[in-house]
């Protein structure tokens, strides 16, 4: 079971990646870039959390928090970029 | 026993993950968007956390999970309002089927435009 779950987990947080991308690109508006980027951040940090746990290397669980921490840091900055005025 | 708890944790997790980022790409204006992806992804990225916890169960990778979902947790609501407040305040437009907006008499009285009256 625990074989499938992480096939499963891993294929589908793979393929949200890469709607999110499509997002990405898309835009139309840095506020909808922004989003799509935050949620990039969430589903990387649980990709690794998923792998760190069914290879047992539990060093990686370490780089899950750094990206955690700096997708908070680059929303928060690119919030107060926008609402500054520079919307494009 | 804890096989199939971490299986079915791990399918509902990413399953959530999945659903925020269909949300993400189908909803028609950046506020619909922002509240899938905050939502699904929170509740997403518990589930696999759990499924992480009991498939490691040792006490520093408890932690690390613990405290990944406590920051999570705490941060994803606070930079969704951070973009939820800056687009509005850089007059991105709404969605065409959008009711009630009712910070718009408060910050540009002049500009609306069939809104219903507050109070």
């Amino acid at each position: 079971m625990v074989e499938f779950g992480t096939h499963f987990a891993l294929v589908t947080l793979g393929s949200a990646v890469l709607i999110a991308v499509v997002r990405l690109v898309k835009g139309p508006t840095l506020p909808d870039r922004v989003v799509a980027m935050d949620l990039i951040g969430v589903l990387v940090v649980g990709l690794i959390v998923v792998l760190a746990a069914s290879t047992s290397v539990r060093a990686t669980l370490d780089a899950a928090i750094v990206i955690a921490l700096i997708a908070f840091v680059a929303t928060v900055a690119y919030g107060t970029y926008i609402e500054r005025g520079h919307p494009e | 026993m804890t096989d199939v708890i971490v299986g079915v944790m791990w399918i509902v997790g990413s399953s959530f993950a999945f659903l925020a980022a269909v949300g993400v790409l189908r909803m028609p204006d950046v506020f619909t968007r922002m509240q899938a992806s905050t939502k699904a992804s929170t509740l997403g990225l518990g589930c696999l956390l759990i499924g992480a916890a009991l498939q490691l169960a040792d006490l520093p990778s408890i932690v690390r999970l613990a405290s990944i979902g406590a920051f999570v947790f705490l941060t994803t609501p606070v930079s969704a309002h951070v973009i939820a407040r800056a687009a509005y305040h850089a007059d991105i437009p709404l969605w065409d089927g959008t009711v009630l907006d009712e910070r718009r008499p408060l910050t540009a009285p002049e500009r609306q435009t069939n809104q219903p009256e507050i109070g």
